[in-house]
């Protein structure tokens, strides 16, 4: 692991929603959708966050953006606390951090095309740019995650959600980000796409150094995609650790449960652990 | 890897595919075809007969004459002699006008109202929202009359206060849109990218949710004839020589029994338009029904 | 097995008349599912996976029509009118969907929605089908099985929906379990459960149809598989056969598009270029050929027809006396180019 501070840091954050329902009597009831979590994303890393339903992953990555904010904690960025409130602060975080969301469909505005879609983040984030510039940076966005020009002018409802996934992510590196946080970004796709996005997500990466904090309930991809991995549970981090450490030598029992829970392509190998853990069974009566 | 566009994709904006849609339903078609006949007789029409507004025709027999294609007043006289077919199409034209700028009035008091609060949520929503309520519970006929008789009657007036009532639905209505709309991923995306929420508002939830101010604007227009109307036969509406369809048919009722035309032709008149007017926005809002999109 | 298959389907074909023309979601279609066994059809978005289902239990959309031959227990079920089809849902073909929320009414209670196919039906008294709906609770393994008949559908999580949505499926006793996408809305580890209750249910000795995309699920749960692609199946064979030597390159290529969670970390997945094709664009030729690595020009002219594999057993012959009695082969591919062997296979 890098020498250096880590790019993002998140220390000690916990969030609680306030649940609705609750009458002028009845005391508020609440839900800890993170308690006390740490993780950090060195520059040009790759972070998985696992976790099933109700792991607090999702509000881990509103967090990091700034789309809900955390009752305890801090999240750091290249050794700066961050103030989500400084208008001016954000408007220069921004540009460095990104997010792409699960819906490759929800994620676009239904009345905008591919180019305007990619031109707003250009206009929003890179100040004003004259243009001509500006479709330029834009034909250059599209093809970079690998969409022929042509695209800048469909509707969403016109493109596949392989292609659709692709302009969302073409709209947040437009501005050239440090850290691209991946909601769920592959869980929508199909399997055959799916491969085509993780390969695209792994190019960027590498290329421009740029980090990912890939949030997914995926396990496999994650073993694909990234080097390091922070699994959560209710809210909590369960463990963290290399790609390594997490698959091969899971030390938590959630871990171990959560790897051993999920159905590999395979049915010899499926059979084998059926048996096995059959025999295990019968050994430990 | 630069992937190929396909051949043949067949482009195609929403609104192109909604427009499509539409083509389908064959009464909002035949609606559509009918109110523009209105709309072309009620520019025109006036000038198609001999006869003018005011014009009293002392020739006929007595002063309300029935139909007839032989004297020229094709739908009759009125008690004072004036042409019904020369009334009915200015009476037309006029109620067609405040109904559509009434409505243009209330779809932007509304939508701004609606989105911002919709979008804004919270305590916001809560206090922009309740004042909604709070006009609501008042008698705005009773409004409307003081603001009559105080002001004098003015067409302008009459367009402005029927539009300050109307606002009231299409906040509510754009407001659950808006509200729907700000949890849709792409809002969250406009948000992260920093943008500030006039923007988000004015860029991404509006025309997102006018497919269906469109559809209640269509319905709100005959609400707001009807109230036109209404107005007329309290005697607070267009005033003489002017006319209005709420107003000949406020005078047809008078003349029932004696002049049956003078009631039934501007009734005609009305209830097609009426009719017309709700069978389009049922079929607009069926064509732009997101959910039938894919 | 010497008895008959359990459900016979020949050349089945789904239309759907759109405001775009007329969309052919699935064509040629045909297999067979034995009691005691579980066949998975599986595919992408657009393989018309789900419209087989739909169409074998008349539940197709408005504009939709259906063409061929399903026989379930002797009975035709294409074009048969409500009554028959009604005796045949519920008491002979159960169904599990994919979103427990939405398959289960929200405003009854479990015990309502568990009995109301007895009640309805007159097949037993409100006690016996009390008793029933216990037995068929503790049977998916639903603690406190008394306490849950009186609970909502939602104040149960996921899990515990899809597993009351099983038990409402398998209530009437039926001899055929349709499954659609059962586990893709649960986490992992809920899943595994799900599926475990499945192959009970198969080793009961009641057929089982999974739709899934998912091959995983595939692996641990099927005995037979078909391989849908646009609307047509590609390639049918057993699990161990398909997983070890698939004959069709999509197949192949979406085995090698999974990630998994054993064997080497590659960080490059292999991926399928392109985009699985729309139903409503559907070419003459081989579907896959635009994204296929092995594609020759025959195979954008001529679509390739399901052919039996060479060196697997001959097919069985199936029972009865019905036109639909032609024999559907174990092991089938539909390719002009086909994998021959597992050193073409990298």
């Amino acid at each position: 692991m890098s020498t250096r501070l880590p790019l993002l840091q998140v220390e000690r954050v916990s969030v609680r929603y306030a649940l609705r329902g609750a009458g002028l009597l009845a005391p508020a009831r609440t839900l800890d959708a993170l308690s006390d979590v740490s993780i950090a994303i060195r520059a040009g890393g790759r972070l998985g966050v696992v976790g099933e339903s109700g792991s607090g992953k999702s509000t881990l990555a509103r967090v990091v953006l700034g789309l809900v904010r955390a009752q305890a904690g801090r999240v750091v960025w290249e050794g700066g606390t961050v103030n989500y409130d400084d208008a001016t602060a954000m408007r220069s975080l921004r540009r460095e951090l990104q997010v792409v969301f699960q819906d490759p469909f929800g994620s676009l505005d239904p009345r905008m095309t591919a180019g305007q879609v990619v031109g707003e983040a250009l206009q929003a984030l890179a100040g004003p740019v004259a243009s001509v510039a500006a479709q330029d940076r834009i034909r250059a966005a599209l093809a970079e995650v690998g969409l022929a020009s042509a695209f800048a002018n469909r509707y969403p409802h016109e493109m596949s959600g392989g292609q659709c996934q692709r302009v969302a992510i073409a709209r947040a590196i437009v501005a050239r980000p440090r850290l691209l946080v991946c909601d769920e970004a592959v869980s929508a796709l199909d399997v055959s796409v799916q491969a085509q996005i993780v390969n695209l997500l792994h190019e960027l990466s590498e290329r421009y150094q740029m980090s990912l904090l890939f949030i997914s309930h995926n396990l496999a991809v994650v073993r694909h995609l990234c080097d390091d991995v922070a699994v959560l549970c209710q809210g909590r981090v369960v463990e963290q650790g290399s790609r390594d450490a997490i698959f091969n030598h899971p030390r938590e029992a959630y871990t171990q449960a959560l790897l051993a829970a999920v159905p590999d392509p395979d049915p010899v190998l499926q059979r084998a652990r059926i048996a096995s853990a059959r025999n295990a069974l019968k050994a430990g009566r | 890897m630069v992937e190929a566009v396909p051949a043949d994709s067949r482009r195609q904006s929403l609104w192109g595919d909604a427009w499509q849609r539409l083509k389908h339903s064959r009464a909002a078609i035949v609606a559509a075809a009918l109110l523009l006949l209105v709309c072309a007789l009620a520019l025109v029409g006036p000038w198609l007969s001999a006869y003018t507004v005011e014009q009293v025709d002392w020739t006929q027999a007595t002063l309300a004459t029935p139909p007839s294609l032989a004297s020229g007043h094709w739908f009759g006289t009125d008690a004072n002699g004036r042409d019904l077919f020369v009334r009915v199409w200015i009476g037309t034209r006029m109620s067609l006008l405040v109904a559509v700028l009434a409505t243009i009035v209330s779809v932007v008091i509304g939508v701004a109202w609606g989105a911002t609060a919709g979008y804004l949520g919270g305590r916001v929503d809560g206090w922009m929202m309740r004042f909604v309520d709070v006009l609501y519970a008042l008698p705005y006929m009773f409004f409307v009359i003081i603001l009559t008789v105080v002001f004098g009657r003015s067409l302008v007036l009459i367009f402005l206060a029927i539009g300050a009532v109307g606002w009231l639905t299409m906040a509510r209505i754009v407001r659950g849109q808006a509200l729907a709309l700000r949890q849709r991923e792409f809002v969250e995306a406009a948000i992260a990218l920093g943008l500030p929420p006039a923007t988000i508002i004015a860029r991404h939830i509006v025309p997102n949710v006018l497919g269906t101010v469109i559809v209640y604007a269509t319905l709100t227009v005959p609400q707001v004839i009807l109230f036109e109307s209404f107005l007329s036969f309290l005697g607070l509406g267009v005033q003489e020589p002017l006319t209005s369809l709420g107003r000949l048919v406020a005078e047809g009722a008078l003349e029932m029994e004696s002049s049956p035309w003078l009631l039934l032709v501007p009734s005609a008149v009305l209830a097609s338009v009426l009719l017309c007017l709700n069978f389009l926005g049922d079929g607009l809002r069926d064509a732009l029904d997101p959910r039938q999109r894919r | 097995m010497t008895a008959g298959p359990l459900l016979q389907v020949r050349d089945l074909a789904v239309d759907f008349s759109t405001s775009q023309g007329e969309v052919q979601a699935v064509s040629g279609v045909s297999f067979d599912v034995r009691a005691g066994e579980c066949l998975a059809v599986v595919g992408e978005s657009g393989s018309g996976k789900t419209q087989v289902l739909m169409a074998c239990l008349g539940l197709l959309a408005s504009n939709g029509t259906t063409r061929g031959s399903v026989q379930f227990a002797g009975r035709e079920l294409i074009g048969a009118n409500e009554r028959l089809l009604n005796t045949v849902r519920g008491t002979g073909i159960g169904l599990l969907s994919q979103d427990p929320l939405s398959s289960l009414t929200p405003h009854l209670r479990i015990e309502t929605l568990l009995t109301e196919g007895l009640l309805d039906r007159g097949l037993a008294s409100r006690d016996e089908a009390h008793e029933r709906a216990l037995r068929a609770l503790a049977e998916v393994e639903i603690p406190e099985p008394q306490a849950r008949l009186r609970q909502y559908p939602h104040e149960l999580s996921g899990g515990m929906r899809q597993r009351v949505a099983l038990a409402a499926a398998l209530m009437c006793g039926p001899q055929l379990l349709f499954a659609d996408e059962p586990t893709t809305a649960l986490d992992v580890s809920v899943q595994a459960r799900v599926l475990k209750l499945l192959a009970g249910v198969r080793d009961r000795g009641v057929g089982v149809l999974i739709i899934t995309h998912d091959l995983g699920v595939v692996a641990g749960l099927a005995d037979r598989v078909a391989v849908m692609y646009s609307g047509r199946i590609v390639e049918t064979a057993t699990t161990d056969e398909l997983f070890s030597a698939p004959r069709h390159p999509y197949t192949a290529a979406l085995l090698a598009a999974v990630p998994r969670l054993h064997g080497v970390a590659q960080s490059r997945l292999v991926g399928i270029p392109g985009d699985p094709p729309q139903p409503s664009a559907r070419s003459p030729g081989c579907a896959f050929a635009p994204r296929c690595d092995r594609a020759v020009e025959r195979c954008g002219d001529s679509r390739p027809e399901l052919t039996p594999s060479a060196g697997v057993n001959p097919c069985m012959t199936a029972q009865g006396d019905s036109i639909a009695a032609r024999a559907v082969p174990l092991a089938a591919v539909a390719c002009h180019r086909p994998l021959q062997d597992r050193a073409e296979i990298a």
